[in-house]
């Protein structure tokens, strides 16, 4: 979490529904708490809703059912215009018959300040993204990268408390996105602005936000930090949906506190962490990340249980080894190593065994 | 270069099609209007001999004119041409038209008054095979053949062909008015009506002619020493021309018509003798051309400057209600939902299915004062059953019915652009803080202005050169410029005037069309994309 941020709640989503045609719920049941100054990502596939809840939030669609408040008001019925909420929109948006300074006045003219005012607030928001001299260009000058940062200074420059970004970098390639994603972070704790920033690259969400939520079908499905998110999934959906993540089906054998042991479809029996399984006798899907693999047995557990798996190509990455391997069945088990000087380098055809440490591998639901 | 050239051959067709029935026509449509080839054709003569008289003097010309008008006027009224001249001078000064006319039915007269006393002198002048001896020789080829091209001209007639008859040398030298008349009956006889010319009895105006010549005293004495054929009844006619009226052409054709004697009508044939005139441009600025310049026409006849006005007033006065009523159905359009966008889409285009003589139609229905809207008013009691409202043969008729039949090619340049702009631009606006109003008026309208510019072009043009709707409900206040072109086309057959008409027409819509580039830009029109 940002430096001043406190635990108040700033934004809230309190049970909010969503459905364009009164049959389907595109959001279902959202509830959101967000303290002032946090950077929180909505990550999710498409139409699985999180757009919905950032124009809800925005004001360019109301919500069917629930409330939304912003600093403790219910802002259901405040029109877009009078939210005060900074917007970045996927295309930018940008007005093509208007230079960049003027674009950057709009917002200030419609407030009514006056013309020096408004002159040093364009001027400072664009020295603020290095853009200080292309004032006088139009849009369609500039490239997709300039753009970026001129829509971004846009939405800052009538110093709004919240900013909205619609997978603001979507359009650029990935060198300048990666130089965007640290830039924009970073103006976002330094003017200690409340950021809900949308998108369905998981990179992205991962090295911006201080929290990410999950969305799949309308829902929330996990809302934590990036750390947690990546190493503690806590369903099979964001499992599969976070990161390279290896899968393994069958059946919980037994449950004893925060361990388990899950008897795979082949009979294989493995050491697990039950995450959302209860009961013995329920099937659950396993996952595993492949850098949490080991297949050096000095470095497990005496008592760990272990599988063998057949290498069935190895490929060469430069900083990782990419192996994959046949076990219990599963064709597509991989597994990461880093390239270090004493790594061992596994040839196709080669038998190994290969086990974790039990909290590295979570029992999912099956689903 | 052979791909260019299999490209050229691909849309040869299209291209030949299109000039050979769209820019032909219309180039050789447009050329009338400075065409004047039938003065010079018609009358080829007179015009050559008018160049000499001044027309300033006030004094009608010399008889020489009258001569050639006469052997011009003969022949040309054989080939039926003279009623041609005579509408085509009667635009310039009316009156011309009849007395071409009348004086065409005259001019056997006029022949008679010499070839009664010719034929009383000597009987051999009632013989064809006579007058054919006489004038036959050799030598007078290419006199022949000057003929026969001034007779083609004037008739439009191929006049090619054997004619069977070469005028002498001699007798041309001696009797140059007679070879004349009698080289053009030949050339009649033969060519257009296929008979054999020693045959056939010279037309009257070979008389004349040769009433022409014998006036000249050196003609007289060259007769008498003259021994070809038919010198001696040429020696007793030129004994005997005490006997011959003692009046030239110009008394017989004031005789006529006293018209002939006025130097007014001469001017008038005079300032449109050459082949090339400004005088239907002219005509359509209500100018005209006098012997003393040009000059405006009286008060009273001025129609053609307010009918361009008029037609340029009402055209921006229905692209501004196109603009007015179009803008909000194109923003429906562009921004209902798929399904009911489609359905608007099909009112929209429902007027392009239907005839425009029925959508018309209905509108006279609809604006007559015992018709729909009037009764409508009347039952709701907004209007007195007296005075009902006069919404049809006028100009708001007009207006009413273009605006709607026109609206169409407003609404979709509008909406093919207004669909190309993004709704997260307004988006971007209310959430920067403008209201409603604010974000459409600084932010979507400037982008919509180029299919605003795309639709009036469209409307502007279309409007400019309507012509069914204004005939239909536009009564007289409500006729365009174009409406008496078609009546100049299909009426007074002035084709000269609607031609002028219509190129300035064109100019003027060439000419807005390269003001509206220099100031908005054609690349700033779009019609869709």
């Amino acid at each position: 979490m940002a430096d001043g941020a406190s635990n108040e709640a700033f934004v809230e989503f309190e049970r909010v529904q969503k459905s364009y045609d009164g049959e389907t719920l595109v959001v279902k049941d959202l509830n959101l708490t967000m303290p002032k100054g946090e950077f929180l990502t909505m990550l999710g596939p498409s139409g699985s809703g999180k757009t919905t809840c950032l124009m809800m939030l925005a004001g360019f669609e109301t919500a069917t059912h629930g409330d939304i408040r912003l600093g403790g008001v219910s802002i259901n019925d405040i029109p877009p215009h009078k939210r005060g909420i900074g917007m970045v929109f996927q295309n930018y948006a940008l007005f093509p018959h208007m230079t960049i300074a003027e674009n950057l006045a709009f917002p200030l003219e419609v407030r009514k300040l006056g013309k020096a005012e408004q002159e040093e607030k364009v001027k400072r928001a664009l020295d603020m993204v290095e853009m200080g001299s292309f004032g006088g260009r139009r849009p369609a000058q500039l490239s997709g990268g300039q753009q970026q940062r001129v829509a971004l200074a846009r939405a800052l420059v009538f110093e709004p408390e919240l900013v909205l970004m619609d997978e603001p970098l979507g359009a650029l390639d990935k060198q300048l996105r990666e130089k965007m994603q640290f830039e924009i972070t970073h103006l976002a704790h330094q003017l200690g602005i409340t950021t809900v920033y949308v998108t369905h690259d998981q990179t992205e969400a991962l090295t911006m936000s201080d929290r990410v939520a999950v969305f799949d079908d309308g829902r929330i499905q996990q809302l934590a930090p990036p750390d947690k998110l990546y190493e503690q999934p806590e369903n099979s959906f964001v499992a599969q949906f976070i990161g390279e993540n290896n899968t393994l089906e069958g059946v919980i054998k037994e449950i004893k506190g925060n361990t388990c042991v899950v008897q795979l479809d082949g009979g294989e029996i493995i050491d697990a962490v039950p995450v959302n399984v209860s009961q013995v006798g329920e099937r659950t899907r396993v996952s595993i990340r492949p850098e949490r693999v080991e297949y050096n047995r000095d470095r497990l557990h005496a008592d760990a249980h272990t599988l063998k798996a057949e290498v069935l190509e190895f490929i060469y990455m430069g900083d990782i080894f990419r192996t994959r391997l046949r076990v219990a069945g599963n064709d597509e088990f991989i597994i990461k190593t880093r390239n270090a000087p004493d790594q061992v380098r596994l040839k196709p055809g080669q038998e190994i065994e290969i086990g974790w440490l039990a909290e590295d591998c979570r029992a999912l639901d099956a689903s | 270069m052979r791909q260019k050239m299999r490209a050229l051959m691909l849309v040869a067709p299209l291209l030949i099609f299109v000039v050979v029935t769209f820019i032909v026509p219309i180039l050789s449509m447009l050329f009338r209007s400075v065409e004047n080839d039938i003065v010079p054709n018609t009358i080829p003569g007179t015009v050559i001999a008018l160049s000499q008289w001044d027309g300033s003097s006030g004094e009608p010309p010399h008889e020489n004119v009258y001569r050639n008008l006469y052997i011009d006027l003969f022949k040309a009224e054989e080939a039926k041409q003279h009623t041609r001249l005579g509408s085509r001078l009667n635009y310039e000064q009316s009156g011309l038209s009849s007395l071409f006319r009348t004086t065409g039915r005259s001019l056997d007269d006029i022949g008679e008054l010499w070839q009664d006393p010719l034929e009383d002198i000597d009987p051999n002048f009632e013989e064809g095979s006579f007058w054919f001896e006489m004038m036959s020789g050799t030598g007078g080829e290419d006199f022949l053949e000057t003929r026969r091209e001034l007779m083609a001209l004037m008739s439009d007639e191929d006049m090619s062909g054997d004619v069977g008859f070469v005028p002498s040398e001699e007798i041309i030298q001696l009797l140059p008015w007679t070879a004349r008349a009698y080289t053009d009956f030949a050339l009649w006889a033969a060519i257009r009506d296929g008979d054999t010319v020693a045959e056939e009895d010279p037309w009257e105006s070979v008389y004349g002619a040769l009433g022409m010549d014998l006036t000249n005293p050196d003609t007289v004495s060259a007769i008498n020493s003259y021994n070809g054929a038919g010198a001696s009844a040429l020696q007793t006619a030129a004994a005997n021309i005490d006997q011959l009226p003692q009046f030239g052409f110009r008394e017989a054709f004031t005789e006529e018509d006293k018209d002939w004697g006025s130097a007014d009508i001469w001017a008038t044939i005079k300032l449109y003798s050459p082949s090339m005139t400004p005088g239907y441009f002219l005509n359509s600025v209500d100018m005209t051309l006098t012997p003393d310049g040009i000059v405006m026409k009286p008060e009273n006849q001025q129609i053609y400057t307010t009918l361009f006005m008029r037609t340029l007033i009402m055209a921006l006065i229905i692209t501004a209600s196109c603009i007015v009523l179009g803008y909000p159905v194109a923003w429906l359009l562009a921004n209902l939902p798929m399904r009911t966008a489609s359905i608007l889409m099909i009112l929209v285009l429902l007027p392009f299915w239907t005839s425009l003589l029925v959508r018309t139609s209905a509108w006279k229905v609809l604006l007559q004062q015992q018709g729909v809207i009037n009764e409508i008013l009347v039952w709701l009691g907004f209007v007195n059953d007296a005075d009902r409202l006069v919404l049809m043969n006028n100009a708001t008729g007009t207006v009413i019915a273009m605006t709607h039949i026109l609206l169409p090619f407003m609404i979709l340049p509008l909406y093919s652009v207004m669909k190309t702009i993004p709704p997260s631009y307004q988006r971007a606006a209310k959430s920067l803080g403008a209201t409603n109003w604010t974000a459409f008026w600084r932010v979507y309208f400037p982008q919509s202005v180029p299919g605003i510019g795309a639709g009036s072009i469209l409307v502007f043009i279309l409007a400019i050169g309507y012509y069914i709707t204004p005939e239909i409900v536009g009564g007289t206040d409500g006729v365009f410029i174009s409406n008496r072109i078609a009546y100049h086309i299909s009426s007074s057959l002035n084709w000269g005037l609607a031609a002028a008409l219509g190129s300035i027409l064109l100019v003027v819509v060439l000419g807005l069309y390269w003001c509206y580039d220099k100031i908005v830009g054609i690349d700033n029109v779009k019609l869709g994309g």
